[in-house]
Order: C-alpha cells, then structure tokens, then sequence
C-alpha cells in the first residue's frame, strides 16, 4: 500500500515500572518509514505508555528505543542533547490536545518553529498558516483554545506537532472526542500525512478506524505485544 | 509619652509613696484588661440607671508604656502601675472621695477614649495645646517643662539652638508642642523634620547618626540622657509647655473640682512632695504655682505663636490647610507601596521558582524563610531592620520601610506563585518538552505565563493589603498617609475630617487597581467560559 523504505522506529524489550507495578514487561515493535500503526488493546493495556516512552516522557528500567538513529537506553540517563535530538524526530497529539491556553492557535503552532529551532517568527507564522490552512482550520487562527471545538483543537494540535516537521508523530486516542463525520476526516488527513513519508503511530480504542485506516494493527495486553 | 522599651527600675521609695496614697484604692490598680474594661462599662451602666448615687471609682486613663516617671508598671508588680500621673490621679480621686481606678489607653487615643467615656479624666504627660484647649475640658496644668534642643556630643559647640539646623534632621514625637514648633521651624530654618511615635528611639538614633537633633521636654530628654550616653542637652528652653489632665467638655463641672484639689495640693505641698519623689521638682515649678494660686491664667504654650494653629480655625479651614501635606503624603504612600511592590513579586518569583525547581538544600532554606516571614509581625520585622541591625547597617528609613514591606510581602507572593505555577496542568509541559523547548522555555513560554494569569486576583489583593500595610512604616519615621493623617488628627482635635479625608485617598489608590485587574482577569481567563 505504501513504500516500505527502512526501520524509523525499533523498540527492545522495553521494560518500564512504576513502583511495583509493571507497565510495559519487554515490548518489542519496529516500525517502517511511512506506516500507520495503530497499537490497540483494553485499558491499561500501556498503549499510551508505549507512545509517552518513544516521546522521551517516561523513564524505563530496561530495553531500547530507537527512532531514527536516537537511541535511548533503559539503562543509561538520556542527556540533554540526546532528547533534544529525540524531539526533531518524534511529535506527539495528546488525547486531551494539550493546546497552550494562553496563546492563540497560530501562536500555538509558531512557538515551537520560533524558540526550539529559531525559525524567523514571520517565516514560522507564513508556514503556520500554510498549515492551519492544510487541515481546514485557517480561519480559527487568531481563536483561544477555549473557543476552539474538539475538532479544531486536535487538527491545531497536530499542525503544532507538524510544525517542526517531524518523521514520527504520535497520536494518543484521537478518535476519541470525534463524531463519525469528523473521524472520517481525520483518517483521510493521516492518509495524506502518510503520503508525505511520514510514520504515524496511533493509539486506540477504535477498531473500525484502525481498519479503515491503519497499515498495521499491534495488539498488547498486560504490557507486551501479543 | 510613649516608649517602645520598658523603663528602668524605679526606687521602691516611689512604690512606698504610691501605696501610701493609694490606700484603700489599692485593689483599684489591680489592672489587667478584661476585668477592668467590664467593670468599667458595669460601673458607667450603674451610673445610668442609678444617677442619684455617687460613682466610687474615679477611672483615669493613661499608657504605660510612657513608662517613668509618667506611669509605668511597677517593676515588682508588673499588674500595677506608678509614677507621678498615678499619684496626681490618686490625689484626685481622693479628693472627690473616690477610689482610682486605672485604663490602660494608647497614648495618641487618650483624647478620643475620654471623649467616649471610657474614663473621666487622661493623665500622661499630656500636653495644654490649643487643640487640647479647643476639643477638651482642660485642667491647671500641673507642671511646667521646657523644650529642649538635644544634639551629639561632638556637636554640643556648635549647634545651640533651631538656627543653627539648616539642612539637618531633626527628631521628636509626633502630635506634640515640639513637632509644630519643629514644622514652623522647617519653614523658618529649613530643617528636617522626622517625627517618631516614641521618645526613646529619637534619642538612639541621635547618638547613632540617624538625626542631627531632638527635640522634646525636659522630662524625657533628662531620663534619656541617664540612660544613654552621647548626647548633650542644651541649656537654652526653645518653648515652654505644661502637663494637664484632659476631660470630656460634658465634665467642665468635674474638671473645676480638680482645679480646685490641684490648687490645695499646690498650697500645702503634697504636688511638691509627688514631683520631688519622681525627682521632676525644679525651680520653674514654684513659679507656675504661684502664678496659678494667684489667680493668673496661664497660656497653652510660651514661645509658640498659636494663632496659627489648627485648633483655632474652623474645621473646613484646617482641612484645606493640611490636604496638601496629606497629598504629599499619599504619593509618598504610593510610591513606597509600588516600589516594594515591584521587589516583592521579583523576590517572590525568585522564591517560588527555588521552591518549585530547587534542590533540596534550597527548597528546605526558601520554605524557612517564607514560614518565618509569615510566622512573625510584619511590625516585628521592621523594628529589626531598622532599629535592630542598626549597629551593623545603617539603612535609611526609606530604605527600611522599602525592603521591610517587599521581603514581607515576598513570602506571601511566593506563596501565590508557587501554588499557581504547580496549578498547570502537567500536560501543558508535557506537550511543550515534545516540541522540543528547553526546561526553561517551558517554565518561561508556557508555566510562568499561564500561572502569572491565575496569581493575578491574589496578587491585586496582596498589593491593595499592601498599600494599606504600608501605614505601618510611620514606625520608622516615614511620614506616609496613615501617619499624617494622625498628626493631622492630633492637632485639630477629631478624627471625622481627617479620617474622611484619609479614606478617600486610599480609595482613590486602591479602586483603580481592583477595576483594572478586574479588566486583566478578564481578558486572560484560562477556564473556558
């Protein structure tokens, strides 16, 4: 279905606890540039544990995770350097959207571009813009989060991932706000987004939008993959 | 007078003299609060009811923190009180056939607390002014003093009188004879007037450097002067002044009784024998009484021109004449209050970014500095920072009063930073670190904006509470608008203009504030609507 040009993501034996609770009990994936890859399994299962691990959010006691040439060790304190490079590789949409509320969604979009990587605050609005234009939601620049919908704030959440044109974006639940309409478009937009080689690794519940979606469907129960 | 440090030891031949006076009256003096205050108000109550039957307890107010040899707790039985207003009172209460019966009052309320008739008469080294003249029923004075000029020892050559202070501070007591002679001389002189709500820290900070002179009467300058060394008294008398009781106007019956009983005591000696045990007897006293036995009035003050003075003018008049001080007052006011202000929350900032993103060893120093901050009086603090550290850091008093209030304030602001900055959802960090901001864009770009808008409520209270808590710096000599306002009170006599007045212009700081963080909230609510 689409072209298959290499590893972007591996993930070894990934061991992660919390206290005396285990979350994830040695997951291995891998996946290759240009798929979308829904991880599914009940509650509780670590799907979004998995996609937090990959973005440098959770320490793990054991096992490694590489996206792109970054590696990252259970074993080993990832530096600073190693999780800034992580972050050029790696965007990820919360489930909740996470929009910073004090800015407006080109603001959103551009802060990122401006002050992680020192993009040209104009340069970095032109290109927001484009963006927002890209997934419909042009019109809502100047809008506060507040006065977005469920809608509006996912599409601005994931041009504000995109902004720093990542390879790998993570999506936590983000069928989970969306009427049948909406998820509709929202496959049609990861469609296009994979089209453009990037590599999407989803998380959720939904088994049609998996199917209807998805390249590949990763199954985990109790903290592997089975 | 008043005095923020309890009075040395007076000899127990002074507490032999009181308690052969006071006699039965002694059960009178057993003073602690409630229990008088109640049965102050019972006995008022029972003279309402029953008007025919004569009170049996004279109630005179005084404060004792004036200490010796005005009134002072006796230093052997701290419950009761001695000096020679406590004798002065006995006698009198003794001549109406009544049983003393003693209301610790602050010093500057005495006026008000008899015009209310909590007690019937003040005895405290309590001026005849004009305004004393004008609102109260006045006694005879009882004794004359002088004021005098006190200057360091190094300058007792050179500076002898007012004229020779031109461009030098110098100190005294607010509300009194000396702070209008010093204002007149301000004008005249062009020195510097600093007025204290004591008479000891003049005194202290006359020998330290803080001010070039002082003046005040005799009777304190002559007790300081045994209990610090460093400073010279002149001999010259800048004005002459004299101590009276003041009743309520409603009283003037009363009052001619005592002026009747002081006259007696004058005549057979028993007022000389109480000042000689006080050893406040000089030779100015016999005149005074000579001239007050032959009939002859005696003028509110010798050597103070007080056909100007509030006091004589009408209400509306003296209003006009203070409001610009008192405008000047609010600005000083207001820019204290928007400097410290401005310290505060950059202190605070600092504070709860440590407590928020600090080690260990600094969270536990900051969380420490915050809790004694909060955990002590305010007016506590600023008695250290001035007074107390004088001997290592001479801070002016703005200075002090400046960085009194902002590291007050600071903790608390922490406080708020600290609880809004912990307020942000974590996932609005978590999404900032995806994107690839450092710790530090995170808290400077995404926490600190957010929690900045959820501080700004607390922080628009804390500084309205401020600009009023700035009132409390008059302790250290800073004339702010609380402070004028009082010497503004004290001269006219009543508080309803000056206290109006003073209002207003706290309003007009403070409302503008509250209606433009009112608009900011607004504008930056985080909540959906």
């Amino acid at each position: 279905m689409t072209p298959q040009n290499g590893t972007v993501l591996r993930v070894d034996a990934l061991q992660l606890e919390r206290g005396d609770r285990v979350i994830l009990r040695g997951v291995s994936l891998e996946v290759s540039r240009g798929e979308i890859v829904a991880l599914m399994g009940p509650s509780g299962s670590g799907k979004t544990t998995i996609l937090r691990a990959v973005a440098g959010l959770e320490r793990f006691q054991s096992g490694q995770i590489d996206v792109d040439g970054v590696k990252l060790a259970g074993a080993a304190v990832t530096t600073k350097m190693t999780l800034r490079e992580l972050r050029r590789k790696v965007g990820m949409v919360f489930q909740f959207h996470c929009l910073f509320e004090h800015l407006t969604a080109i603001e959103n979009v551009c802060l990122a571009p401006v002050y992680a990587h020192g993009i040209a605050p104009a340069d970095a609005r032109t290109r927001g813009l484009e963006l927002l234009q890209a997934f419909g939601v042009d019109h809502r620049a100047t809008a506060l989060p507040r006065q977005l919908s469920g809608g509006e704030a996912q599409r601005v959440a994931i041009a504000r991932a995109l902004a720093v044109d990542p390879p790998v974006l993570l999506m936590d639940e983000p069928t989970a706000s969306l009427d049948p309409e909406r998820r509709t478009e929202l496959g049609a937009l990861l469609q296009g987004l994979q089209r453009q080689q990037r590599t999407l690794i989803i998380s959720t519940h939904d088994e049609d939008f998996a199917r209807d979606f998805a390249t590949r469907i990763l199954r985990l129960r109790d903290g592997v993959v089975v | 007078m008043l005095s923020h440090v309890a009075r040395a030891v007076k000899p127990t031949i002074g507490l032999a003299v009181v308690l052969a006076f006071l006699g039965p009256a002694e059960a009178g003096h057993h003073v602690p609060g409630v229990r008088l205050l109640s049965a102050g108000f019972a006995s008022s109550a029972f003279n309402v009811v029953f008007a025919a039957e004569p009170p049996r307890v004279l109630r005179w107010a005084g404060d004792p923190e004036g200490g010796a040899p005005f009134v002072q707790a006796d230093p052997s039985r701290p419950d009761r009180v001695v000096g020679f207003d406590v004798e002065i009172a006995a006698l009198l209460a003794a001549g109406v056939g009544r049983a003393p019966e003693f209301l610790n009052i602050t010093f500057a309320s005495i006026d008000q607390s008899i015009l209310r008739g909590d007690a019937e008469i003040g005895l405290s080294g309590i001026e005849d002014t004009p305004a004393h003249r004008a609102s109260m029923a006045v006694t005879i004075p009882y004794y004359e003093f002088r004021e005098v000029l006190s200057v360091r020892d190094a300058d007792a050559a050179r500076v002898r009188s007012l004229a020779d202070l031109r461009g030098k501070t110098v100190g005294t007591l607010g509300g009194t004879i000396a702070y209008e002679i010093l204002l007149r001389a301000e004008r005249e002189h062009g020195l510097r007037v600093v007025s204290y709500d004591d008479d000891v820290h003049p005194y202290s900070d006359l020998v330290i450097g803080r001010v070039d002179a002082v003046l005040l009467d005799n009777v304190l300058a002559e007790r300081r002067h045994r209990a610090i060394p460093g400073f010279t008294i002149q001999p010259q008398t800048v004005a002459i002044g004299h101590y009276v009781g003041v009743l309520s106007p409603r009283n003037a019956p009363l009052r001619d009784s005592f002026n009747e009983i002081l006259l007696g005591a004058m005549r057979d000696g028993r007022l000389e024998r109480i000042l000689r045990t006080w050893s406040v007897w000089n030779d100015d006293q016999p005149k005074l009484h000579e001239q007050l036995l032959a009939g002859v009035p005696v003028p509110a003050v010798i050597g103070l021109d007080v056909s100007g003075s509030v006091a004589t003018m009408s209400r509306w008049d003296a209003a006009r004449r203070y409001f610009p001080s008192l405008l000047r007052a609010s600005v000083i006011t207001i820019i204290l209050s928007c400097l410290s202000m401005a310290l505060a929350v950059a202190v605070g900032v600092l504070i709860a970014t440590g407590r928020v993103y600090g080690g260990r060893m600094a969270r536990a120093a900051l969380t420490a500095y915050v809790e004694l901050i909060r955990g002590t009086p305010i007016l506590l603090q600023l008695f250290v920072l001035y007074y107390g550290l004088a001997s290592a850091i001479r801070l002016p008093a703005f200075v002090a009063a400046l960085l009194g209030l902002a590291l007050n304030y600071a903790a608390y602001e922490s406080e708020i930073y600290r609880s809004a900055l912990e307020a942000i959802p974590v996932g609005q960090l978590e999404a900032a670190r995806t994107l690839g901001l450092s710790e530090r864009q995170v808290l400077t770009l995404v926490r600190a904006p957010q929690a900045f808008r959820l501080a700004l409520a607390p922080m628009t209270n804390d500084f309205v509470a401020l600009l009023k808590d700035s009132s409390l710096v008059s302790v250290l000599t800073v004339l702010e608008l609380t402070k004028q306002t009082q010497i503004f009170a004290t001269n006219l006599g009543s508080w309803v203009i000056p206290g109006t007045l003073c209002a207003a212009l706290y309003l007009a700081m403070s409302l503008p504030l509250s209606t433009l963080a009112r608009r900011l909230e607004l504008r930056w609510r985080l909540t959906p609507q």
